[in-house]
């Protein structure tokens, strides 16, 4: 694991800021500010981030451009697409929503 | 909010940004609008502007000429307005768009779309578990996010994308387990003579082949993934191999795969929404992505003041994006009487007449795989919105839908959230087997919002905030 990119998803490219506190349903994440949020929940793991309102499966962002809709998340009570949303110190992101 | 502009750009991707560029050089009063928060489309998408682009400038020539061109926007006098989704247009030319401050109504005179392209999609069972992601995603991912998808990625389906990304996880320190081929040794011999023009792309693609090769990749031409399996997120890829239109052979033994993810994605297909609620004719052209705006050598569409450039004019590729863009803003200016150089816009139309020759021709490998969707399995979920399988698609044609958007009515793909820009090419495949052919079952009629737009915003508007 590369602790200096807190994930050994994310590679060496150019410096990347302080890393900063987010909460993913409750639990202190680590993530860069800037940077995307889903890419970031994908780094630290979470790559569920909703379920389909019909058949209840499980969903994770897909397109990565703002298409698909599927990688809607709550942050701060605003249902965002968090594949355009940039990681801020403090927010609080809910997964999990049946919509 | 309501203002009025001379000229209004839609998408700051190459094309948008040279054109919006060019006008604003020449005097014109210029919008840019765009929904990401930095202009750059996908081509040239920047990391976050809170990384530092440096080493990343100094050893991506790629991206060296997409901060390049952001610079010169900036320096052009366009007004540049990023965070802007664009929901609604009206000939006239009326644009609605909703960003940070809430709702802006814009009157233009002239418009230029540059909106690009989507990603086309064949669908599988599992496709929809997360850990799948597009090729065109991938490469976001890799490029702008500088992350892998996963430890151990399959990367399957077809276009230059293909390659691109499998080669991209290889140098980011990932693995690939198999990169999965539609297309076959055939088809890319036949593509060679279109490469001819372009011996730097052969180089390239040669060196990709390398590339894989010595990481030990194995490379699967002529199949395709036919499920994903995973309890919440993919763990198994299963692959089969396909005859030469793309159907699949189950009577072959099929490979399976290991993995934390997947990236796959089927070429790309303009986005010709806006240019469909601005009311301008469209032609389908298969080699170059399927429907696209009519437009003249000037890149006027049927529209008068209504222009188009760069891939939603049909793909081409970066370069002529970049070229349709200077063509566009050369025509908006001339038909606004403004002076324009023609010898200098001649030159770059057959410039652009010799790049496009050559993009036609990767486009062909780029064909939409009918034979492929012939063969998917009933239960195959096509629209991700709904959960709307294969079987229901069918049983509706069986019933009698004639069109894509009786079909739409009765078994509700297409009404979801992504308004079927991800089941869509499929749905209207299907609905074209047996019925002579895409023109034959049309389009999905495009109503405004073409994007989801959240109801505060409107609220804000209505109680005057």
């Amino acid at each position: 694991m590369s602790k200096d990119r807190l994930s050994d998803l994310r590679f060496a490219a150019g410096k990347r800021p302080e890393p900063v506190t987010i909460y993913v349903d409750g639990s202190p994440v680590l993530a860069y500010p800037g940077e995307a949020l889903a890419p970031a929940l994908l780094a630290a793991g979470v790559r569920v981030l909703r379920t389909s309102p019909n058949a209840g499966t499980a969903r994770g962002m897909f397109c990565l451009m703002g298409v698909c809709q599927e990688c809607l998340v709550w942050v701060d009570d605003q249902l965002v697409l968090s594949c355009q949303e940039r990681v801020r110190a403090g927010a609080r992101v809910e997964t999990g929503a049946p919509l | 909010m309501m203002r009025d502009v001379d000229l209004l750009v839609v998408g700051a991707g190459p094309a948008g940004m040279t054109a919006a560029a060019t006008a604003a050089e020449h005097g014109i009063e210029t919008v840019l609008l765009d929904e990401q928060d930095q202009p750059g489309g996908q081509f040239f998408r920047p990391i976050p502007a809170t990384f530092d682009a440096d080493a990343l400038c100094r050893s991506n020539p790629d991206y060296a000429a997409g901060e390049a061109l952001r610079a010169r926007l900036a320096a052009s006098g366009v007004e540049m307005l990023p965070g802007r989704k664009v929901w609604s247009a009206e000939p006239g030319f009326r644009v609605d768009a909703v960003g940070g401050a809430g709702l802006e109504k814009w009157r233009a005179r002239q418009v230029i779309l540059a909106c690009g392209t989507t990603e086309r999609m064949v669908p599988f069972p599992g496709w929809t578990l997360p850990g799948t992601i597009g090729l065109a995603g991938a490469t976001i991912l890799l490029k702008a996010h500088q992350m892998l998808p996963g430890r151990r990625t399959v990367v399957a389906g077809a276009g230059p994308l293909l390659l691109a990304v499998a080669v991209g996880i290889l140098k980011a320190g990932g693995q690939v387990a198999a990169v999965v081929d539609l297309a076959r040794p055939l088809d890319w011999l036949r593509a060679l003579p279109g490469f001819a023009s372009r011996p730097d792309l052969l180089r390239r693609g040669a060196g990709w082949v390398a590339t894989l090769k010595r990481h030990g990749v194995p490379v699967l031409s002529g199949h395709a993934v036919t499920s994903a399996e995973g309890d919440d997120c993919v763990r198994l890829v299963t692959v089969h191999p396909v005859d030469g239109s793309g159907r699949v052979r189950r009577d072959r033994p099929a490979r399976r795969f290991e993995v934390d993810a997947l990236a796959v994605g089927n070429g790309l297909t303009p986005s010709v929404d806006l240019s469909r609620l601005l009311r301008a004719d469209h032609e389908f052209r298969p080699e170059i992505g399927g429907w696209v705006p009519l437009r003249d050598a000037a890149m006027r569409t049927s529209v008068p003041g209504l222009f188009v450039a760069g891939d939603c004019a049909g793909v081409a590729g970066a370069e002529p994006a970049q070229l349709r863009g200077v063509v566009a803003a050369l025509g908006a200016l001339a038909d606004a009487g403004r002076p324009v150089d023609r010898g200098q816009l001649a030159k770059i139309q057959s410039r652009l007449a010799r790049q496009e020759r050559f993009g036609m021709t990767s486009a062909r490998l780029m064909t939409f795989p009918q034979g492929l969707v012939e063969t998917l399995v009933p239960e195959t979920p096509v629209c991700r919105c709904e959960d709307v399988t294969r079987a229901e698609i069918d049983s509706a044609l069986a019933a009698g839908a004639s069109d894509l958007n009786q079909l739409k009515s009765w078994t509700r793909c297409g009404m979801g959230p992504c308004q079927g820009r991800m089941c869509g090419e499929t749905v209207a495949t299907l609905a074209a087997l047996g019925k002579g052919g895409r023109q034959a079952v049309g389009a999905w009629t495009v109503r405004q919002p073409i994007r989801p737009i959240p109801v505060f915003a409107v609220d804000q508007e209505e109680s005057g905030k």
